[in-house]
C-alpha cells in the first residue's frame, strides 16, 4: 500500500498490466483464428499451457527470462529517474562481448572466472551508457537522440572486436568460452533437467532485489527519483543533478551489460553472431519494463511472463504453425500486454471523470 | 430582464465532497460581479458549471430570462459566454490577429481574408482602448498584451458575458490599474463581467456587487460600495483577518549577508546589458529587508546569484562572514541559508513526490534521517507529521498526499514549513504570497514576522505594494538591475514607492529616508 502509494499508482497497478495481457492474448488468439482457423484453439491453449507441461519447461521459462528481466530493469530503472534508456540493445551487445572475451582470453582465472567474466559485462555495458548519460547531463542532448546512435556504434564495433580478437571464421561467430567462464547451475540442473537455466536467474533476481531497495529504501536513490520527476527543483535542493543523471544512464547501462553477460555465458552454444542486427533482448525490455510498470519486482514477473509465452509458443509447431507465425503471435501479445500504461491512463481518466479533483 | 445570468441552487458533488451547495449567483445586466472566495471554494467549478464542463446535480440556469443547459463551451459560446482564463490560451508562433481570429476565419473560396478580421480588430481596440499591434507575435509581446489579445478575443466574438479567471496575477501593478479602466469601461459599454479573483483591491476598485464563497456555499451577495474589506474577507475566510502587521521596533544585529558589488549578465544572445548590476546590500539579523520591484527588473538573477542556482559574473556573497560566491547550493542550504523559491512548481517542490518526501527534501541526506545511505522512513513521517502539525498544513491522506494534489495555499505552507523548520540565519522569500488567498497570505506575513522577531534575517522579494510597506524594516527598490532607492517605510506613502518601482527618481516626491 505504501509503496503503490509512493509510485502514484493508487491500487489499480495489478489490474493494469492484467487487463493489457488479456488484451494481448486476445489479439493472438484473432492472429490464429485468421491463419490458421482450424487449429486456432488447440494453438491458443498450447500457448497458455505449453510452458507447464514439464519441470524442463518450467526451466526455460527461467531461462529465456533472465536476460529480458536484465534490460527490463535497466529500462525501468532509467525510467524511474527520468530518463527514457532505449539504449539497452547496444549496452547489452557491448555487455556480451566483455563477458566473452573475458571468457576466452583468461581462463587461468579458476574458480572466479564466469565471475569476473560477468563483472567485464557490467563494466563495459556501464561504460556504454556513459556517454549518452554525460551527453545529457551537461549538453542536454535527448538521451533517446544519443543512446540509439550507440546502438548501431556497439553492434558495428562488437562485430569488428569479434572478427579481430575472437572469431571463428568457420561459422562467422565468436570462440566459445572457456568451461571457467559458463556460470555454474548450481544444482537446478537437476531440478529442471535440460532446461538450461543456470545461477545467472539469480543473479537476475539478486539484482531486482538491489534495484528495488536503491530505488526505494536509500538517499541516493531519493536522489535519482527527484532529479528524474523535476530536475529544478532537485538542484534548488542541492542535488547535484548532472551526477545523478550520469549515474542513473551508467547503472542502466550495467544492468542492460550484465543481461549480455548472462546469456553468453550460460553455456548453452550461444556465440556473438556478425550480423547486422540489433540485440533483441535490449529492445524486449523495453515491453518488460512497461508490463512490470518500471517496478522492479513487477520486472520479474513480467519477465517470466514473457518467457512463458515463448515457451509455450515453441510447442505450437505441433499444430502445424509455422515458426515465423508463432513469432508473430509471441510479438502482438508482447507488445499488447506492454500497453499496460494506456490501460492505467483510462482506468484513471475515468475515475476522475467520475470526480477527480475539485477546485 | 434584470438579470442577464442566473444560476439558481447549484449543487455539484465530487466522491466525498460537494463542490457546490446550493450555490446562486445572480448578475445583473452591465454589472461587474465578483466572485470572491479562497482557493478551492468552488468559483471554479461553478464556472465550469457555467461553460458546460460539468453538469451539475442540482439547480438551473437562466441567461437572459431564459432557462438552459449547457453541456459544453460551444453552447456557452453561442450564448455569448466568453472567458479569459487564468493561463491564456493563445499560440504563441501566431500573430496578434490572428490568434484573435481563430476559429472563427473569414474565409471566401477557400483562403483566408484578413483584411475584414483586421478591421473589425482594429477598430474594437479603438473603441475599448485595447492597445495592441495585430501583427506582433504573440510570442514578442508583455504578458499584459496577452491579455488584452484574450479580452479582443471574447469582444470579437460578440460575446456580452465575459468572465475574468483571476486576470491580475500575472501583471504588474501598471497593467492591473489599466485593466481595472478596461473593465469599467467594457462594463459601461453594456457588457456582463463576472470577475473571478480572491483580491480585495481590486474588488473594491472594480466590482460592483460580489458573491462571497466559502467551502462550496454562498456566504452572501453585498453591495461592494457598502461593505468594507475587512468584511469581506471575514465573509470570505469565516474568521477576523488582519494584514496589518506590528513590526515592533528592535535593534539590529550583526549583518548576516553581505552583498558586494554582484553582477550578473544577462545570459540571453545579443543582450550585453547586466540583468544585476553592482548590487550591493547587506541583511542584519532581526530585520525584513525587502527587495521590491516590478516583475523583471532582475530579482530572478539576483535570486538565483544569491542560493547558488547561477553563477554570478562577479562580486562577492558573504554568509556568516564565510565568502560563498563559489559554493554549492547544498553548502548554502546547510550553512544557514533558506529559500523560499519564487516558483513552487519549478522549483519548490517535487510535485510527484508526496507530501512527506517534500518536507524531507532538504534533509533527507541529514544524520538523522539516514544511516549508511538507506532513508530513515519512519524519522521521515514523524518529521513530517511534526510539521504538519505546527505549520498547519492541510492535505488529504497527511503526510502520504501527493504533492501535486494540494491546494496552492498548502503547497507554500509546505514549503515555508521545510525552510523555516531548519532553523536558518537567513531566509530569502521570494514572492512567498504570490497567488494565495488572504488567510494564507495573512499566515504566510505571520511566519516571517516571527522569524525576524527571533533574531533572523529575512530577506524578502516582493511585487505587492501592500506587502512591501507593510512587512519591511527597510525597503530597497531595484530598477532594471540596480538599487535604486534605499528606504524606509514609515517616511514614504505607496506613490512614491510606486515612482521609484517604475524607474522615475521621484524629484517632485520628497526624498525618502536614507
Amino acid at each position: 500500500m505504501k509503496l503503490k502509494n509512493r509510485l502514484g499508482q493508487g491500487d489499480f497497478s495489478f489490474l493494469a498490466p492484467i487487463i493489457a495481457i488479456a488484451i494481448g492474448l486476445l489479439f493472438g488468439l484473432g492472429i490464429l483464428l485468421v491463419s490458421n482457423p482450424g487449429q486456432a484453439l488447440d494453438g491458443f491453449i498450447t500457448i497458455l499451457t505449453g510452458a507447464f507441461r514439464d519441470m524442463r519447461s518450467l526451466g526455460r521459462i527461467m531461462y529465456f527470462a533472465t536476460p529480458i528481466i536484465l534490460t527490463g530493469l535497466s529500462v525501468g530503472f532509467a525510467f524511474k529517474t527520468g530518463l527514457f534508456n532505449i539504449g539497452a540493445p547496444g549496452q547489452f551487445i557491448l555487455g556480451a562481448f566483455g563477458a566473452v572475451l573475458v571468457g576466452i582470453k583468461l581462463p587461468q582465472l579458476g574458480g572466479v572466472h564466469w565471475l569476473v567474466a560477468l563483472l567485464a559485462a557490467l563494466v563495459l555495458g556501464a561504460f556504454w551508457a556513459l556517454l549518452p548519460g554525460l551527453l545529457k547531463a551537461f549538453a542536454n542532448v535527448h538521451e533517446v537522440i544519443a543512446s540509439i546512435m550507440m546502438n548501431y556504434i556497439g553492434m558495428y564495433l562488437v562485430n569488428y572486436l569479434v572478427q579481430n580478437n575472437i572469431y571463428d571464421r568457420l561459422r562467422n561467430q565468436s570462440l566459445g568460452v572457456a568451461r571457467s567462464a559458463v556460470i555454474p547451475r548450481w544444482g537446478l540442473d537437476k531440478v529442471f533437467p535440460r532446461s538450461n537455466v543456470n545461477a545467472g536467474f539469480f543473479i537476475a533476481l539478486l539484482a531486482a532485489i538491489v534495484i528495488y531497495i536503491i530505488l526505494n529504501k536509500t538517499a541516493f536513490g531519493f536522489e535519482l527519483k527527484a532529479v528524474g520527476y523535476n530536475r529544478d527543483a532537485s538542484k534548488y535542493a542541492g542535488i547535484n543533478e548532472k551526477r545523478n543523471i550520469v549515474l542513473s544512464m551508467v547503472i542502466a547501462g550495467a544492468l542492460s551489460g550484465l543481461g549480455g553477460g548472462l546469456l553468453y555465458l550460460a553455456g548453452t552454444g550461444k556465440f556473438i553472431e556478425v550480423v547486422d542486427v540489433l540485440a533483441a533482448e535490449g529492445f524486449t525490455g523495453i515491453p518488460v519494463a512497461l508490463l512490470g510498470m518500471s517496478n522492479p519486482i513487477g520486472i520479474i514477473f513480467a519477465g517470466l511472463f514473457i518467457g512463458y509465452i515463448t515457451v509455450g509458443g515453441d510447442y505450437m509447431q505441433l499444430y502445424d504453425f509455422v515458426p515465423e507465425i508463432i513469432d508473430i503471435i509471441i510479438a502482438s501479445i508482447i507488445y499488447f500486454s506492454a500497453f499496460s500504461l494506456i490501460v492505467r491512463n483510462i482506468i484513471q481518466r475515468r475515475l476522475k471523470l467520475r470526480g477527480g479533483k475539485v477546485q | 430582464m434584470e438579470y442577464i445570468i442566473e444560476m439558481l441552487g447549484i449543487t455539484k458533488e465530487f466522491p466525498g465532497i460537494v463542490a457546490n451547495d446550493q450555490v446562486t449567483l445572480q448578475v445583473k445586466n452591465g454589472e461587474i460581479h465578483a466572485l470572491l472566495g479562497e482557493n478551492g471554494a468552488g468559483k471554479s467549478t461553478l464556472m465550469n458549471v457555467l461553460f458546460g464542463l460539468y453538469q451539475p446535480e442540482k439547480g438551473k440556469i437562466k441567461i437572459r430570462g431564459q432557462e438552459v443547459r449547457i453541456s459544453g463551451p460551444q453552447e456557452a459560446n453561442a450564448l455569448k459566454i466568453g472567458m479569459v482564463h487564468q493561463h491564456f490560451m493563445l499560440v504563441d508562433s501566431f500573430t496578434v490577429l490572428q490568434n484573435i481570429v481563430l476559429g472563427q476565419e473569414t474565409v471566401a473560396g477557400g483562403l483566408l481574408r484578413m483584411e475584414d478580421a483586421r478591421k473589425k480588430v482594429v477598430a474594437l481596440s479603438e473603441r475599448y482602448g485595447l492597445k495592441v499591434d495585430p501583427d506582433s507575435l504573440v510570442s514578442d509581446i508583455t504578458v499584459g498584451m496577452q491579455q488584452r489579445v484574450e479580452i479582443l478575443k471574447m469582444l470579437y466574438r460578440d460575446n456580452e458575458i465575459l468572465i475574468f479567471d483571476e486576470p491580475t496575477a500575472v501583471l504588474t501593478p501598471q497593467e492591473i490599474d489599466e485593466l481595472m479602466d478596461t473593465m469599467r469601461g467594457l462594463a459601461a459599454e453594456g457588457k456582463s463581467i463576472i470577475f473571478i479573483t480572491h483580491k480585495l483591491n481590486e474588488i473594491k476598485a472594480a466590482a460592483h456587487r460580489c458573491t462571497v464563497l466559502r467551502r462550496g456555499k454562498s456566504v452572501g451577495v453585498v453591495e461592494v460600495a457598502a461593505t468594507s474589506k475587512e468584511t469581506l474577507s471575514e465573509m470570505m475566510v469565516g474568521r477576523k483577518i488582519s494584514l496589518e502587521v506590528n513590526l515592533t521596533p528592535q535593534s539590529r544585529g550583526p549583518a548576516v549577508l553581505t552583498v558586494d558589488k554582484l553582477t550578473v549578465r544577462s545570459r540571453r544572445q545579443g543582450h550585453a546589458k547586466n540583468v544585476v548590476d553592482g548590487v550591493s546590500f547587506s541583511v542584519s539579523k532581526g530585520e525584513i529587508l525587502c527587495i521590491a520591484g516590478i516583475d523583471g527588473n532582475g530579482q530572478t538573477e539576483l535570486v538565483h546569484a544569491l542560493t547558488g542556482l547561477m553563477p554570478p559574473d562577479s562580486g562577492r556573497l558573504t554568509l556568516n562572514g564565510v565568502d560563498i560566491t563559489g559554493r554549492s547550493v547544498r553548502y548554502r542550504n546547510t550553512h544557514g541559508l533558506s529559500h523560499i523559491p519564487e516558483d513552487r512548481h519549478k522549483h519548490g517542490l517535487v510535485l510527484d513526490y508526496n507530501l512527506e518526501d517534500n518536507l524531507a527534501l532538504q534533509n533527507y541526506f541529514l544524520p538523522g534521517f539516514q544511516k549508511h545511505g538507506f532513508l530513515r522512513r519512519e524519522k521521515i513521517r514523524e518529521y513530517a507529521l511534526e510539521l504538519i502539525e505546527r505549520y498547519d498544513i492541510r492535505s488529504g491522506q497527511g503526510p502520504q498526499t501527493p504533492a501535486r494534489s494540494m491546494s496552492g495555499g498548502n503547497q507554500q505552507k509546505a514549503i515555508v514549513a521545510r525552510e523555516i523548520n531548519r532553523n536558518s540565519d537567513l531566509l530569502v522569500a521570494v514572492q512567498p504570497t504570490r497567488g494565495l488567498d488572504v488567510g494564507a497570505i495573512e499566515y504566510i506575513h505571520r511566519k516571517l514576522v516571527e522569524q525576524r522577531n527571533a533574531g533572523k534575517a529575512v530577506l524578502l522579494i516582493s511585487l505587492e505594494l501592500d506587502e512591501v510597506m507593510n512587512l519591511s524594516d527597510r525597503i530597497l527598490v531595484i530598477y532594471q538591475g540596480v538599487i535604486v532607492a534605499d528606504l524606509v517605510p514609515q517616511k514614504i506613502n505607496m506613490r512614491e514607492l510606486g515612482l521609484y518601482m517604475a524607474g522615475s527618481s521621484p524629484a517632485a516626491a520628497k526624498e525618502g529616508g536614507h
